[in-house]
């Protein structure tokens, strides 16, 4: 089930009630087992989110090298807080647990991208990046 | 192949990508024809070199010097300087430099001993050929032509090599279980979730040295009687995920893997399964579980894997480090391996000081070496220059230990390295702010079955965060105490049972400093906002 | 079997290989205390209140689930162990409503009981606490707050019912358990078996409960006020009051009912005996004219909901007829009215049922025959006691009455009703007389009995060999069903199915706790039952007879057909997705309000 609602995530951007039903009914089990999947793992969202997602690390070793600094910059940035979702429907911002970069802490990444060693200075100009991209 | 007396090795990790690594890889490679080098010099990609520093890194091989920062404008400067008239180029020689503090010219590696990250960040990971060329493959080529299963088994017990990912279970004996379990279809899964903070070895070698992982998952697979393998990479992995494909199916290609590798008549196949985002998944029945497409919920053990694993079959779960110590085992033989280490750690640990250290990154050393070789002489010390206040011992789930066990030993008759992340708590840190971040991770990621975990976890939180509000009380502590001890003895899994190890360890070394925030009400750090006002947690 | 030799508590143990240690403990007498553990389900050890000291083992095990081995030393109720207790049950506690003194499970709740047993004095856990809405949208009312995720429920509808609507969703604190997408109870498939409720350790499921309408109808002079008692309820009411279970307290039952001021108490079993009537008679007809076989009866509302939702295109095999609750209910405003000259306007139904289905079916829109709603209200087993304990009737020490008519009089046959296999043993009776015109020489007919998932006979009718086939619980109920559609039971001839483990007598709304000797108990009272009677065949009861005579003229007649039988209607699994949809984007996700912070909150 992972594997289809992996690919369907990053198709869709998210697990809506009629896919959840969908995959259930295609796999011969029931919507709760469905449900209770798509709500347990963090990299899956049952509701739309933006079209970039911004997973902020905040565990031990970026905490310890300034990942609240960085959090205030991406806040003060984008103009949302944690779990929101820019008006404009670009980005979503989560704060998510070690993504296993920390030789280069504070990292955070953008869907797919990793970045590392940032600086509330760099955050402006990686998000940018992002907003020209579109 | 031709002869190169050079090697460039270039950093195209996750992290250099985006600093443009492939344009630097471009520039070098036209520098290069520019001058007719090319039958000389050979420029190839590698994995994360694990390198601080800004923008794209590269090593220079046959000298191993690593040049950091690299732009395409450097380019002309190296390869005239370094690989036509022999001088390093000393500003963009790897070091981190903190104005007005240490200055290192060369990341030291003295006691290092590179075994199994000795082709990571020096072969092509995508090269299944310079694998071979390095060596590869042949441990699987005497273990299916001149060994027998108990033969590899007995190989692998006497080595008493132990699992690298945190709980030491001994290899040996977990293979034995399961080859003499009953069951068909059996299975070996190679646990690359590596959701532990502080932990990034294993993907180092997924991107750096894949074949390696494979190698070792053969012969494990042969040694039980399984004929699939999985490799469970977390979700968030990508760059990882896709160079393992990449391996598998190259090695798929060489005959390596499929039906009757190397005319064995063993057949053994390997398949890439993904995270979703989920420490918990870390845990081996958890991963198993998710692997069945189910919430990561851990089960009931007993059964364990060897007996009930995967779909109800014998199946052998092993960290990707571990799978890695075996091909060279076998090679090698149990006694080479067995007079690397200690007594009872036997064999080299791959070590990721991190947190404020100078130098993070990813060192190999035997079992037996210090703490304060590996966090000062390897890892330069703090970033800061001052002191070390705590370190925690394989990560947040593992004991902390203050400054006063700098000289202890890293192996299991002394101070247990865990998984092998070393978090580096400098001076100017507040304990109680960094126990709030630990249990905040505890918190998010506990899977929510068992009471004492689920529970336990958002208790240990929402005191610890009153604490850093300054709206803590003393009693508090002894009863964060017995909660710890409650979780560590109660909890369904790992992941409860050491939740609250790290308080705990903690309290007797920061005993007044914890005091000084729940009597007195103060901070010494600075650290804690301590204006009795409360975050929410999410 | 092998033996293995334990220690627990110092005391040699011999228990089967394989057992748990809790398993062993129950067999020696050693009492362990649990939670989530319950004997019909497989255990899931996540309370850790059984948790033990092994000799060896690094922590504590959990007794339901950690399996015995020879010469293991269990120690049971060490300071360790205690210690460990204490907090768990702390912990489940600071996570948990403090309204004990009004909530419906007081006394009877798991974790107060543990609370106490534990002494706890003080919970020192003052921080936030789960604050969810209750969902009152089905007649399985949830209090998620109340939830101490012990998963039975989940347990229960999953693997004793094959269902599997309820399932914990989110993760860690957030954890919940949840039907279907996160929504209500009447979004989702739910057949209201109830089966949840009964092995729910606190209040955080529980049944409609209308004891206040029908209070009010009671005590509205203009009102007159009827119930109809079920088979099941008769053997199982006085555990309610501790009786142990397999009491038979029929007589002083109808004596609690009157004294709580029923207009007339009268029995279901006497439309039981109708149904075996009218459905014995149906069989008949498809057996000779060629109908849909097998025929599948269709007095178990849970199981009627089943076979619409998952297998619609079966219900052509159901029997036309009504249950015997829903029978009652039609004649009560019809016949009954008009014998009794009471308009029925003013006639209010009320039936007491082992059953929380019942809530369910007395709603659906085909119960309307009499031209009002047939049964006004159902009272669970549970229900009916409370009411009673209210009124301050102390219902062992009553002495006996019998039921009322017309509609009291009922024989062994329908009294069965209340078992597993017994709506077959009844029908086979009649239909043997029917068909053969003579009586079965034994009345008795062993071979539908017992507690086995899926059971099979082949009852010799004259020249008809009858292939029958018994299932209770919905998980067998789906093997069956597959097994028509497979072909393995196209010949043959009637099939029973109940909702729930055991039959009725195991309903949703039986008393707690339920376990299989529990069951067993029941079933033997009501066997007793049937044995203690005079008449035991459903076509000898005169008051039937009586009835077709004066109003019905005869079985499957049309003023039979207008009032007993019924139809069914095929049901959409899918949630009605546009609500989902709606839920969805206001966001699913659990909403804890804490109750003293909001997002920034000064802590003083």
């Amino acid at each position: 089930m992972i594997p289809l609602l992996r690919d369907i995530q990053a198709e869709v951007g998210y697990l809506s009630p009629e896919i959840m039903e969908t995959v259930a009914e295609h796999l011969g089990t029931t919507v709760g087992q469905v449900h209770g999947v798509a709500t347990f793992y963090t990299l899956f969202s049952t509701k739309p989110q933006g079209r970039y997602v911004i997973r902020l690390c905040d565990s031990p070793p970026c905490h310890l090298e300034g990942s609240a600094a960085i959090r205030k910059a991406v806040e003060n940035e984008l103009g949302i807080s944690e779990g929101e979702t820019t008006e404009d429907g670009l980005f979503t911002l989560e704060t998510v647990s070690c993504l296993g970069v920390c030789g280069v802490s504070p990292a955070m990444m953008v869907n797919d991208d990793v970045y590392g060693n940032l600086t509330p200075e760099s955050i402006p100009e990686i998000i940018n990046r992002y907003r020209e991209g579109d | 192949m031709a002869f190169y007396r050079a090697h460039i090795l270039v950093d195209t990790g996750p992290p250099a990508m985006l600093k443009g690594a492939m344009a630097v890889k471009a520039a070098l490679i036209e520098e290069i024809k520019r001058r007719g080098l090319d039958n000389e010099i050979k420029v190839v990609e590698t994995g994360d070199l694990g390198v601080r520093g800004g923008g794209p890194a590269l090593v220079i091989y046959p000298e191993g010097i690593t040049y950091a920062g690299v732009t395409t404008a450097d380019v002309p400067e190296i390869v005239e300087e370094h690989l036509v008239k022999g001088r390093q180029v000393k500003r963009l020689v790897y070091s981190e430099t903190t104005p007005g503090v240490v200055e290192t010219t060369e990341r030291p590696r003295s006691k290092e001993m590179r075994i199994i990250l000795k082709n990571v960040g020096v072969i092509d990971p995508t090269s299944i050929e310079e694998y071979i060329a390095a060596g590869g493959y042949e441990a699987v080529g005497k273990t299916l032509t001149k060994m027998t299963p108990e033969q590899v088994i007995a190989e692998i017990k006497a080595s008493q090599l132990k699992g690298r990912g945190g709980a030491a279970f001994p290899t040996g004996l977990k293979w034995e279980f399961t080859a003499k379990a009953q069951g068909r279809e059996k299975a070996v899964v190679c646990n690359a979730d590596e959701g532990e903070p502080g932990n990034f070895k294993d993907r180092l070698i997924l991107e750096g040295d894949p074949h390696q992982i494979i190698e070792g998952m053969i012969i494990a697979g042969y040694a039980v009687g399984a004929h699939e393998g999985f490799v469970y990479i977390r979700g968030e992995y990508h760059q990882a995920a896709a160079i393992m494909e990449r391996a598998i199916g190259l090695a798929r290609e060489m005959g390596l893997l499929g039906k009757n590798i190397l005319e064995s008549g063993f057949n053994f196949d390997i398949q890439v399964l993904r995270g979703a985002g989920a420490y918990i998944c870390g845990e081996e029945t958890a991963l198993l579980e998710s692997i069945e497409g189910k919430r990561g919920q851990s089960r009931m053990k007993p059964p364990f894997p060897p007996t009930y694993g995967l779909m109800g079959s014998p199946t052998v779960v092993n960290n990707v480090e571990t799978f890695c110590n075996v091909p060279h085992i076998i090679l090698n033989g149990a006694d080479w391996f067995t007079a690397i280490g200690t007594g009872q750690s036997k064999g080299t640990k791959i070590l990721t000081p991190c947190g404020d250290v100078l130098l993070p990154g990813a060192y190999e050393v035997p079992f037996g070496v210090t703490l304060r070789e590996v966090l000062y002489n390897m890892a330069g010390g703090t970033k800061s220059g001052k002191d070390i206040k705590a370190v925690m011992m394989g990560g947040p789930s593992g004991i902390v230990v203050d400054s006063g066990s700098l000289d202890r030993r890293l192996c299991a008759e002394d101070l247990q390295p865990g998984a092998g992340a070393l978090i580096v708590v400098d001076v100017d840190k507040c304990m109680v702010d960094t126990m709030v971040n630990v249990a905040k991770f505890f918190y998010h990621e506990s899977c929510g079955q068992c009471v004492p975990c689920r529970e336990g976890t958002k208790r240990m939180l929402e005191t610890l965060s009153w604490w850093a509000s300054g709206a803590g009380s003393e009693s508090d502590i002894k009863m964060l105490e017995q909660l710890a001890n409650t979780m560590s003895l109660s909890s369904k899994c790992g992941l409860g049972q050491f939740a609250g190890v790290a308080f705990k360890s903690s309290l007797p070394l920061f005993a007044d400093e914890y005091r000084a925030h729940v009597v007195d009400k103060v901070c010494p750090t600075g650290v804690c906002p301590m204006d009795r006002v409360l975050e929410e947690v999410n | 079997m092998a033996q293995v030799r334990i220690k627990i508590d110092g005391q040699d143990v011999v228990c089967e290989a394989g057992s748990t240690i809790l398993q062993a403990a129950q067999s020696a007498g050693i009492y362990i205390p649990t939670l989530c553990y319950h004997a019909d389900l497989m255990p899931e050890g996540v309370c850790r209140v059984c948790s033990v000291e092994v000799k060896g083992q690094r922590t504590l095990c959990a007794a339901c689930c950690f399996p015995v081995t020879d010469g293991m030393e269990v120690l049971t109720h060490t300071p360790k162990v205690r210690e460990s207790r204490r907090m768990i049950v702390e912990l489940m506690l600071a996570n948990h409503p403090q309204e004990c003194l009004t909530c419906s499970k007081n006394q009877k709740c798991e974790l107060q009981k543990f609370a106490k047993e534990l002494g706890i004095s003080d919970i020192r856990f003052k921080g936030e606490r789960r604050a969810y809405d209750i969902d009152a949208s089905s007649p399985i009312i949830r209090d998620p707050d109340k939830c101490i995720l012990c998963g039975r429920c989940v347990r229960t509808c999953d693997d004793l019912q094959g269902i599997g609507t309820l399932h914990p969703a989110y993760r860690g604190w957030k954890t919940l358990v949840v039907p279907g997408l996160g929504g209500d109870m009447s979004d989702v498939v739910c057949v209201n078996c109830g089966q949840c409720i009964n092995r729910c350790p606190t209040g955080a499921l529980k049944a409609k409960d209308p004891a206040p309408e029908i209070w009010d109808a009671i005590y509205d002079p203009t009102k007159h006020v009827v119930v109809q008692t079920a088979p099941a309820v008769r053997a199982s009411i006085g555990e309610e009051f501790g009786l142990p279970p397999g009491t038979r307290v029929t007589k002083k039952m109808v004596t609690a009912l009157k004294m709580l001021g029923f207009d007339r108490v009268m029995d279901t079993d006497f439309t039981a005996d109708l149904t075996i009537m009218e459905e014995g008679s149906e069989l008949i007809q498809r057996i000779k004219e060629g109908g849909v076989l097998p025929q599948i009866t269709s007095c178990s509302p849970g199981w009627i909901k089943f076979i619409e939702y998952y297998y619609p295109e079966l219900l052509p095999h159901v029997s036309t007829c009504k249950s015997p609750q829903q029978m009652f209910g039609a004649l009560a405003k019809t016949y009954y009215a008009q014998k009794m000259k009471i308009d029925p306007k003013d006639i209010v139904s009320v039936s007491i049922m082992p059953c929380t289905a019942k809530k369910f079916e007395c709603e659906r829109p085909e119960m309307y025959s009499s031209g009002y709603k047939d049964v006004d209200y159902v009272l669970t087993t549970r229900e009916a006691a409370g009411m009673m304990k209210e009124a301050g009737i102390d219902l062992p020490n009553l002495r006996e009455s019998e039921y009322d008519d017309p509609l009291g009089m009922s024989t062994g046959a329908a009294v069965i009703f209340g078992n597993t296999g017994g709506v077959m043993e009844a029908a086979l009776r009649t239909a043997y007389a029917l068909i053969t015109g003579h009586e079965l020489e034994k009345v008795e007919i062993e071979a539908v009995r017992g507690m086995e998932g899926v059971r099979e006979a082949t009852i010799q009718v004259g020249d008809l060999p009858v292939k029958a086939a018994v299932a209770h619980g919905l998980a067998n109920a789906r093997q069956v069903l597959e097994g028509i559609k497979s072909g393995r039971f196209a010949d043959y001839h009637f099939i029973e199915i109940m909702c729930c483990p055991g039959g009725c007598i195991g309903g949703g709304g039986q008393p707690q706790p339920t376990n299989e000797e529990i069951r067993k108990a029941r079933t033997r009272a009501i066997y007793d039952e049937d044995e203690a009677m005079t008449i035991r065949r459903s076509h000898e009861n005169p008051a039937v007879q009586k009835l077709y005579e004066e109003f019905l003229g005869h079985p499957l007649s049309h003023k039979s057909h207008e009032l007993l039988h019924t139809h069914y209607t095929p049901r959409e699994r899918r949630s009605i997705r546009h609500r989902a949809a709606e839920r969805a984007d206001a966001g699913s996700e659990p909403k804890t309000t804490k109750a003293d912070h909001s997002k920034k909150v000064r802590v003083d």
